[in-house]
């Protein structure tokens, strides 16, 4: 059996399942919804960082432009929701192709420049000069197409797609490609990998699922403010569980969002600052520790994990 | 209105150099992106909130001693968190995310000690220790200090005050980059840390006096930050970081004198802006940094190449 299908089988397909099922044991419908939106932002993350090597410190800015491509669609256009949410995909592969140039910035450089970049689509957007098209920083209220079951099922076929596309670059020569360029462009180049369209490509991907999971997100929650869209919180969250879990795996981000987010869950709402300190212990541990994440415990013994 | 504008961002960004400054030192160095910067600035300012309140003196009284502390705790962190991840694969990416962790602790902290309430200082206070020296000498009686006229404008006292300071503090970096032997030695880290390894210069020693020394510069701009910026809280440093890092980069790496000029021009595109198109002032950092990085990613003064 080639590994793709066995990946597809032992992971997309139990994964998806599960999500499916739950809805109807489990009565908080908001958090399994959460739980898939990270599950959707962390892989995005992963095919970013794990396989190119360039950490998207403003990754939520995607997210965003996607939750107010929707928004703008629905609001000027009265489109139908589907049609938004496939609106809010392509308005963020088009603020990826504006960034591209970014990608030209390597380590650290990227990271800030990609962050400014997501504060400046948030201040744009909530600039109140711009209110007839945004709303600015009143929010939007999307009550026409509000419909947390099928948004739901949305955002499963979305995590669906993005955890199949990563089996892809598991299983491709496309995503071997994209490793080596990861680890050394130069020699990379030497081999004959167009550098440039293969980080273009894994780029567009990650802005596409982000932009994707952004429409959902607003299409569910259908009351929301620039500030809850554009929360740096999306982009450090997804980054946290991709790199707890491991990068550059299938199952890695996966790992770390059931179990990050399951803790989030068990003690964050009550007491936020307590939280807040847990949550950065446990980050400086982890990086100090276990920086190829939770599943090199398991391929240091050996074992190989996906 | 615009002579205003202009003296008001030059000021401003003397100070904002000296914001910029400590990370500047710290990622010239030690490639590290101390996020957490931000968050000792906001420190700083409660350093200063604290002398005010307990000791009731005027908050330059702060600037030495949130100087030392920050220098004492910067040493001290970057024997606990650096070594161990300048050993890791691919250091200048997790230090990102190590130093958010940070962040988020210093702020949790302070958040569970002092509330999440914005705290502000008397702009008066600052200064009087020139007052009452001044009545002292001079004679004379004491008085609000009112705002000081530079080129017929009127400015308040605290920012000529943090202006003058920062000029002092950038001297002083100058001073110790250019000429003093662990000066020598952090630019000769700076510009190749293996090389300075292997002709013998104890590196982690030079970059632990380094990152001491880019703490405590945070922190001394902290003190001012109730003044400049009104008010403080603990979320103030997360801001903070982003505007830090359009100063540097503005200016260029590994020049103390690059940082002095990005904060200028920072400062006074941001008073423009400010001054003619309000609304848009919030997206300036971010384009600018931006701008900065796709088009002259060495900096204004800068000569080093840094694109991938």
């Amino acid at each position: 059996m080639p590994s793709a299908v066995k990946h597809v089988l032992l992971i997309l397909v139990p994964l998806i399942a599960v999500f499916a099922i739950l809805p109807g044991l489990y009565q908080n419908h908001l958090l399994l919804f959460n739980f898939v939106t990270f599950l959707i932002l962390a892989q995005g993350v992963n095919i970013i960082y794990g396989f190119t090597g360039y950490l998207p410190f403003g990754y939520v800015g995607f997210f965003g432009a996607g939750a107010y491509g929707f928004a703008v669609l629905v609001m000027h256009y009265q489109s139908p929701a589907i049609v938004a949410v496939l609106a809010a995909g392509l308005v963020a592969v088009l603020l990826g192709l504006l960034l591209t140039p970014l990608l030209r910035l390597s380590g650290a450089y990227f990271a800030i420049a990609n962050l400014a970049a997501s504060l400046a689509v948030l201040h744009l957007v909530a600039n109140p000069a711009l209110e007839s098209i945004t709303k600015g920083p009143y929010g939007v209220s999307l009550t026409g197409t509000f419909n947390p079951t099928y948004a739901y099922y949305a955002a499963l076929v979305v995590l669906a797609v993005t955890v199949g596309g990563v089996v892809f670059l598991k299983n491709s020569s496309f995503g071997l490609a994209l490793q080596a360029v990861r680890e050394d462009a130069v020699s990379a180049s030497m081999s004959g990998v167009n550098v440039v369209r293969m980080r273009i490509a894994a780029w567009l991907a990650s802005a596409l699922v982000a932009g994707l999971a952004g429409g959902i997100y607003a299409w569910y929650v259908s009351v929301f403010y620039p500030d809850n869209v554009f929360s740096g919180d999306f982009s450090i969250f997804a980054i946290v569980f991709a790199l707890f879990g491991g990068v550059a795996t299938i199952s890695g981000p996966i790992i770390g969002v059931l179990i990050l987010y399951g803790v989030y869950n068990l003690i964050g709402f009550t007491t936020p600052q307590y939280f807040q300190l847990i949550y950065g212990l446990l980050i400086m541990g982890l990086v100090l520790f276990l920086p190829a994440g939770l599943v090199s415990l398991a391929m240091r013994r050996g074992w190989n994990v996906p | 209105m615009l002579t205003y504008a202009l003296v008001a961002g030059v000021l401003f960004g003397l100070y904002f150099s000296l914001v910029g400054m400590g990370l500047n030192l710290v990622f010239g160095v030690m490639r590290i992106v101390n996020l957490a910067h931000g968050d000792v600035l906001m420190l700083g300012a409660f350093v200063a909130l604290g002398v005010v309140t307990l000791a009731g003196i005027d908050p330059l009284f702060a600037v030495p001693l949130a100087f030392v502390l920050f220098l004492l705790v910067g040493t001290l962190l970057y024997w606990v968190l650096v070594p161990r991840l300048q050993g890791s694969t691919n250091p200048e990416m997790l230090s990102i995310i190590l130093f958010f962790g940070l962040s988020q602790v210093v702020e949790a902290i302070t958040t569970i000690f002092a509330g999440t309430s914005e705290r502000s200082i008397q702009s008066r206070l600052l200064g009087t220790v020139f007052s009452t020296i001044q009545v002292q000498l001079l004679g004379g009686k004491p008085g609000a200090s009112g705002p000081i006229r530079i080129l017929g404008q009127g400015f308040p006292a605290p920012w000529v005050i943090a202006a003058a300071t920062s000029l002092v503090a950038i001297g002083l970096v100058y001073l110790y980059l250019y000429r003093t032997r662990l000066g020598t030695l952090t630019r000769a880290v700076m510009s190749r840390r293996d090389e300075a390894l292997a002709s013998g210069i104890d590196v982690d020693r030079v970059s632990a006096a380094a990152f001491g020394i880019g703490l405590g510069l945070a922190a001394v701009a902290g003190v001012f930050a109730p003044f400049m910026f009104g008010s403080i809280t603990p979320a103030f440093g997360a801001d903070a970081t982003v505007t830090s890092f359009a100063i540097v980069v503005l200016g260029s790496l590994g020049n103390p004198l690059g940082t002095a000029l990005g904060g200028v021009v920072y400062g006074v595109c941001y008073m423009m802006v400010q001054t003619y198109l309000s609304s848009w002032a919030d997206l300036l950092p971010y384009v600018l940094l931006i701008l900065i990085l796709l088009l002259r990613p060495s900096g204004l003064l800068g000569r080093r190449v840094r694109v991938a």
